[in-house]
């Protein structure tokens, strides 16, 4: 339910940014019925776990986005430097399996995603409770287990 | 006012271009598979950012600056999904990481 909710408030918003057709009648009867089907193939596609879906995501996510757009940044200016003066900042790649505490497939692959965005980081492998992750440098590594990010995911998510 | 902007615009430009050339030369610098895709991400994330940034500051709020905006929201959505399927395939299919201490490899 939530979902079809989720999806009859974003899909209209989006062709309607995409097309900027705002007054004219029959784009807008043809842009009704493309968001129509795309909703009935999101519906389709969304077998797993249709609960997972809450529209009080909508209001928590811009504040994780900025989050998560300040730690690409940070990020990148530690990997850059790692490219450009090697002897100074030394590689060590480390592989490791961290835990998280997502309940929904949903809140994992936001969490898995997350890591891989973040250059120094990449998720390998994700199962029930513990995601594989290699980093360029242990630091990258200690960072992502203190489990900040787990735990601002798992607030986004929101499943109790 | 339009100097700032495009003096603002020319910076993210070349910021974005920076960014770019320093994830091709780390895909040729990093030792093994799985550290030079870390590489390739900052041209994925930032380089991608910083020039998308740029060109919507010269578009201003229109809606072209808000399909920029979706460019990079899509990017930034499915670029991690390659990364992770690449390196899953590698994992998969034995490829070690050189590790600098290995622990917990498994």
């Amino acid at each position: 339910m939530a979902y079809l909710i989720l999806s009859s408030l974003t899909l209209p918003a989006f062709w309607l940014l995409l097309s900027g057709f705002w007054d004219h009648g029959l784009l807008l009867a043809f842009g009704a019925l493309s968001v129509v089907i795309a909703a009935g193939f999101g519906l389709r596609m969304e077998r797993l776990e249709p609960t997972c879906y809450r529209p009080a995501m909508l209001l928590r996510i811009p504040a994780y986005w900025v989050w998560l757009t300040g730690e690409i940044v940070k990020a990148n200016i530690d990997v850059v430097k790692r490219i450009w003066w090697p002897q100074e900042h030394p590689i060590s790649p480390t592989m490791q399996r961290l835990h998280c505490t997502q309940q929904t497939l949903l809140g994992k692959t936001i969490y898995a995603n997350s890591i891989t965005l973040t250059p120094g980081t990449v998720a390998i492998e994700v199962s029930d409770n513990e995601i594989l992750v290699h980093a360029l440098s242990g630091a990258a590594l200690q960072d992502l287990a203190t489990g900040d990010m787990d735990r601002r995911v798992t607030r986004l998510e929101g499943a109790r | 006012m339009a100097l700032l902007l495009d003096l603002l615009t020319t910076l993210l430009l070349a910021a974005g271009v920076f960014l770019g050339i320093s994830g091709g030369v780390g895909v040729h610098r990093f030792p093994d598979f799985y550290s030079r895709v870390h590489a390739a991400g900052v041209t994925d994330t930032l380089s991608a950012g910083c020039i998308l940034l740029g060109l919507m500051l010269q578009a201003g709020l229109t809606l072209i600056s808000m399909k920029l905006l979706f460019i990079l929201l899509f990017l930034w959505y499915t670029s991690p999904v390659a990364s992770h399927a690449l390196t899953r395939a590698a994992e998969h299919s034995g490829l070690k990481p050189v590790l600098s201490e290995p622990r917990d490899a498994s």
